[in-house]
């Protein structure tokens, strides 16, 4: 790593250890979930080209099974978060399952459709709470002495779990498997034409996709102390979707940039009253005319230009369909 | 290191300081409710003025210092509100939040109010577990429950014979407790539920339902739902001639936004219990008429609610001397709520505000003789009948 | 028959059909314009509403009544699809389906919000026009005349839009379009005009089934919402860009759900998406869907 780029993440680390200070912590903690959300949705969409209209479910069930492993089986924390995980990571294996056997909008409409199962599901089961939610779900305890009820050691902790959860998923991206999805997502055919068993290979992106996920709704569970219905309705999927492409789609910190800014929007302007969605739909429309790359994806290669430092891929969509592989 | 030292200075300064800077600091007042989803006109903007009139009306200021008042949406979302629950306590020095429709909302809101100990006081959240077993010692529930609701229009129905009753439930734990509470009642008071259906929530449709309704020999047909599920139910009610066979409608959960928003036509006849009506006494109506100044549109009974709960809060906030929670909360429960929306209410040791709630009809457009007449008032349930009695609530303050 | 009385059953059953009718209608616009544009429009939604809301304030500021509203409603609105389509979706056609998707999911959070803003979700009284009060007493069930007219109304639009498609030149112009939109220009149709017209007959027949709502369900913002994601499945068992399978396919998914409601009512809701679910497992293009799309 050169010395600029040291100083770089020096200094970003400084600003979020200092940050809880001046603005408020559950904000952060919420804002640092979704991040996780948006970047585990971009894994999919920006980088493996498959479109999921069914994160919701993913993100939600974990926040659901989290919380009830945290409150009623009363699981440590970090078992209750392995829960949450391994409940959205066997979801994400059944979406996986399911839908490869299909391409582009019929797989977006699979993972709809699943969702919406999800989400009928979640409003009559018992253990849900239905239309109350899943309240009270205790913070606990990391490694059993630190008591994370304090909003400052909760936020420090998922600090932490958030940047061991950036590291992971660069890593995945650079490794053999990130390089052949990126593969899958230009080119399918020559990718199965150089050997590589895309369908097992799809399904692997989704089960990451969807443990991703569930890490950030068993974060966004315990930060918050409740998971609810709203975490699985379908309109999360749209804002799942904002937050990446606001960000910058197949970037690598777009969905974070967008994550924040979108949780941003809806709490700060909570207070105007109903303007929030009209706001975000705007927003919405004005990227997707305009804005295509997302604020990243615009700011990257101008970042780059600007080091000297050639970019390295194309980011955001490309044109022509390549999201939805050509027959 | 000299930096160091000073920010760190700073930093102790301004904690400390944290504290002691609270005391001088204003009474503020949070309405949170939603603005924009399902819920936006049985409070919303309209519970904000209410508000906003009880502030003006006190004076604009208590303990020497002018009332803030801040309002926000929370989107029909528990995680919003809580959300906003915390920056308000935490961040923003919010003394008491007020409102708070959606129950899962209103309960994940008076859990934060017990763990950061603040007021909240609930107009518009509905479950009666608030003042139950999650009651809170920092917690009010002013306007209504479901437990007064399904008392109060089951025991009068039986009281009128209708002694058959069939359910349409939305089928969420809502409408699955005003299902659970109202046979209670029905059946302790004599009667019988002939049979029930359970609709998804929420639902479009009810035809089905409304046609195993029809058909069956219930003299009422009690609709255990909501908002939009309610306002279709009714709707398509009349539309299959539930009525000709005699048939009576009990809309266990409605305002008056509601009946605004179906028309005479479609809801007359509708049987439901209130804890507010505009037209009640002159009162009520002076108030009303102000009201409808400014927000055109009637009053439904937690915005009347909001406006009663806040006038008691400053004015215990003025007798007691103090911000302090606790000791206003004690005032509150000491003094007896006297103004149009109440009559002798009294605030119990639960959090239950108990006062009258009113039996009414919704009139036909015959019988309305001018804008928003709609209903009439068929009886009045006093307090004590129309709530849960205080040792039955399994609340954990309540020593036995 | 399954412990449930007859009567109980017929009765049930024709309420499916009458429902099934109207999410034909529903999904008939939308197939239309994904078969052709390949646009999933998810504006449809805020374009049924806009189709209630526009009936409503025709009565309420113009004293216009139901019927006209079933001409003039669907005639408005599609002016706004029209400039929907030439202002924005036209530029993205050469982009991925994505954003199309996308584009009219933003516009719907927007339309929505507005009408939301404005006039608030209890919804806005809408009533049954004289001509269609009460109703039938078929014995097995009372049923209102209203609904037989939504049903009769129903049949009829997709009938008509089935014959224009399928029998009319501008029809085969239109299929012609969807299989080689190139050609079809090299052959000196204007496409674009085509596409723009398909369009608007989609939004058309969205806004026409929101008149038909007017008087039974809620007019209110919110009402495109509730009714959506049902819709969605709809299309896409029956196979997005064929409209015969959207019309069989909305009638089926009616009488599903009548069904579901008197063996398992609690599985009403999910019911047709456990169905899309096991559909498109079995038949990946839905039950009438082209290969390619």
């Amino acid at each position: 790593m050169t010395a600029g780029k040291f100083i770089l993440w020096t200094c970003a680390l400084a600003i979020a250890i200092v940050l809880p200070f001046f603005v408020y912590p559950v904000f952060l903690m919420q804002a640092m979930a979704l991040a996780i959300f948006a970047c585990a949705f971009n894994l999919l969409l920006g980088y493996t080209g498959i479109l999921s209209f069914g994160h919701a479910a993913l993100f939600g069930s974990a926040a659901y099974v989290c919380g009830y492993a945290a409150r009623s089986w009363h699981l440590p924390t970090e078992l209750a978060i392995l829960c949450g995980v391994g409940a959205s990571g066997l979801l994400g294996f059944v979406y996986g399952i399911l839908a490869i056997r299909q391409r582009g909008i019929y797989l977006a409409m699979i993972t709809f459709a699943l969702s919406q199962m999800i989400y009928f599901i979640a409003v009559q089961a018992p253990f849900t709470g239905g239309e109350d939610g899943l309240q009270g779900v205790p913070r606990g305890y990391f490694l059993g002495l630190v008591d994370l009820g304090n909003s400052l050691n909760m936020y420090y902790f998922e600090l932490g779990v958030f940047i061991l959860t950036l590291l992971l998923i660069a890593r995945i991206l650079d490794s053999p498997f990130g390089h052949v999805i990126r593969a899958m997502k230009g080119n399918e055919l020559r990718t199965v034409s150089l050997g590589y068993d895309v369908e097992r290979l799809k399904v692997m992106a989704f089960v990451m996709s969807g443990a991703l996920a569930g890490l950030a709704g068993s974060l966004k569970a315990l930060a918050l102390g409740l998971a609810s219905l709203a975490d699985v309705q379908w309109h999360v999927n749209g804002e799942v979707i904002l937050m990446t492409l606001l960000g910058g789609l197949g970037t690598f910190f777009g969905p974070i940039v967008g994550a924040f800014l979108v949780l941003s929007i809806q709490n700060y302007l909570a207070t105007l009253g109903g303007i929030v969605t009209i706001v975000e739909g705007v927003i919405f429309a004005t990227i997707v005319m305009t804005f295509r790359r997302g604020i990243v994806g615009e700011l990257q290669p101008l970042i780059e230009k600007m080091m000297g430092v050639r970019g390295r891929e194309h980011r955001g969509i490309r044109p022509r369909g390549y999201i939805i592989p050509s027959p | 290191m000299k930096l160091f030292k000073w920010c760190f200075g700073l930093l102790a300064l301004l904690i400390t300081c944290g504290p002691v800077c609270a005391q001088q600091e204003p009474v503020k007042i949070g309405v949170m409710n939603d603005q924009s989803s399902i819920y936006a006109d049985l409070s919303g903007l309209g519970g904000v003025e209410a508000a906003r009139m009880a502030v003006e009306d006190f004076g604009g200021s208590v303990l020497g210092q002018p009332i803030q008042l801040v309002s926000a949406d929370h989107q029909n979302k528990a995680d919003v509100a809580a959300n906003l629950a915390n920056r308000w306590y935490d961040a923003e020095h919010v003394d008491v939040i007020v409102d708070v429709p959606n129950s899962a909302a209103a309960l994940a809101v008076q859990a934060i109010a017990n763990q950061k100990k603040k007021l909240v006081l609930i107009s518009t959240g509905a479950t009666s577990d608030l003042t139950g077993p999650k009651c809170s010692a920092y917690g009010a529930q002013w306007t209504y429950d479901t437990y007064s609701l399904a008392a109060g229009t089951a025991r009068a129905l039986i009281q009128e014979k209708a002694l058959k009753w069939y359910f349409i439930t939305a089928d969420y734990a809502f409408g699955h407790a005003l299902q659970a509470d109202t046979t209670k009642f029905i059946t302790a008071a004599g009667g019988e539920v002939v049979g029930s259906s359970l609709a998804p929530f929420p639902t479009q449709d009810f035809s089905s339902f409304l046609l195993s309704a029809a058909g069956s020999s219930a003299d009422v047909v009690a609709l255990a739902n909501a908002g939009g599920d309610t306002i279709n139910s009714i709707k398509q009610a009349r539309e299959f001639n539930l009525f000709q066979k005699g048939k009576r409608l009990a809309a266990l959960l409605m305002f008056i936004s509601d009946v605004h928003s179906l028309g005479l036509n479609t809801a007359q006849g509708t049987v439901l219990t209130t804890g507010f009506y505009w037209d009640l006494n002159d009162a009520t109506r002076a108030w009303s008429k102000r009201f409808f100044e400014r927000r055109h549109a009637m009053p439904t009974m937690t915005q009347a609610g909001v406006y009663s709960a806040v006038t008691h809060y400053l004015k215990a906030v003025q007798a007691a001397g103090t911000k302090d929670p606790l000791a206003v909360m004690k005032k509150m429960q000491d003094t007896p709520v006297n103004d149009f929306f109440a009559k002798d209410g009294k605030l119990r040791p639960d959090g239950r505000m108990v006062h009258d709630m009113y039996l009414v009809q919704v009139k036909t457009p015959e019988e309305s003789k001018y804008p928003w007449d709609y209903y009439k008032v068929l009886r009045t349930i006093p307090a004590d009948d129309a709530f849960r009695p205080l040792k039955e609530g399994g609340c954990p303050l309540i020593a036995n | 028959m399954f412990g449930i009385p007859a009567q109980v059953l017929f009765g049930q059953l024709m309420l499916g059909v009458i429902n099934g009718a109207f999410y034909a209608t529903m999904s008939l616009g939308l197939a239309l314009i994904f078969g052709v544009l390949n646009i999933i429009n998810f504006t449809h939604g805020a374009q049924y509403m806009m189709g209630g809301f526009v009936a409503w304030m025709l009565l309420q500021y113009c004293g216009i009544g139901y019927w006209s509203a079933l001409v003039l409603a669907p005639i408005i609105v599609g002016l706004s699809g029209l400039v929907i389509e030439r202002l924005l979706l036209r530029h993205l056609y050469n982009l991925d389906h994505l954003y199309g998707l996308l584009l009219t999911f933003a516009l719907s959070l927007v339309i929505e919000g507005l009408f939301r803003e404005y006039y608030g979700v209890s919804g806005q009284p809408y009533e049954i026009p004289e001509s269609l009060r009460g109703g039938f007493d078929l014995g097995f069930m009372f049923l209102p005349k209203y609904r037989a007219w939504v049903l009769l109304a129903s049949i009829g639009i997709c009938l008509i839009t089935w014959l224009v498609v399928e029998w009319t030149r501008l029809g085969s112009y239109l299929r012609a379009a969807t299989e080689n939109p190139m050609l079809v220009r090299a052959l000196g149709i204007r496409v674009p005009n085509l596409i723009t017209m398909t369009y608007v007959g989609g939004v058309m027949l969205a806004a026409f089934a929101g008149v038909l709502a007017a008087p039974i369900y809620q007019v209110s913002s919110i009402m495109g919402s509730n009714i959506i994601p049902v819709v969605f499945a709809v299309v896409v068992i029956g196979g997005l860009g064929s409209i015969f399978g959207a019309v069989v396919t909305g009638f089926m998914v009616g009488l599903l759900e009548g069904v579901t409601k008197l063996v398992y009512p609690p599985a009403t809701n999910m019911a047709v998406f456990a169905a899309m679910v096991v559909i498109l497992l079995l038949r990946p293009q839905g039950l009438f869907g082209r290969r390619n799309y």
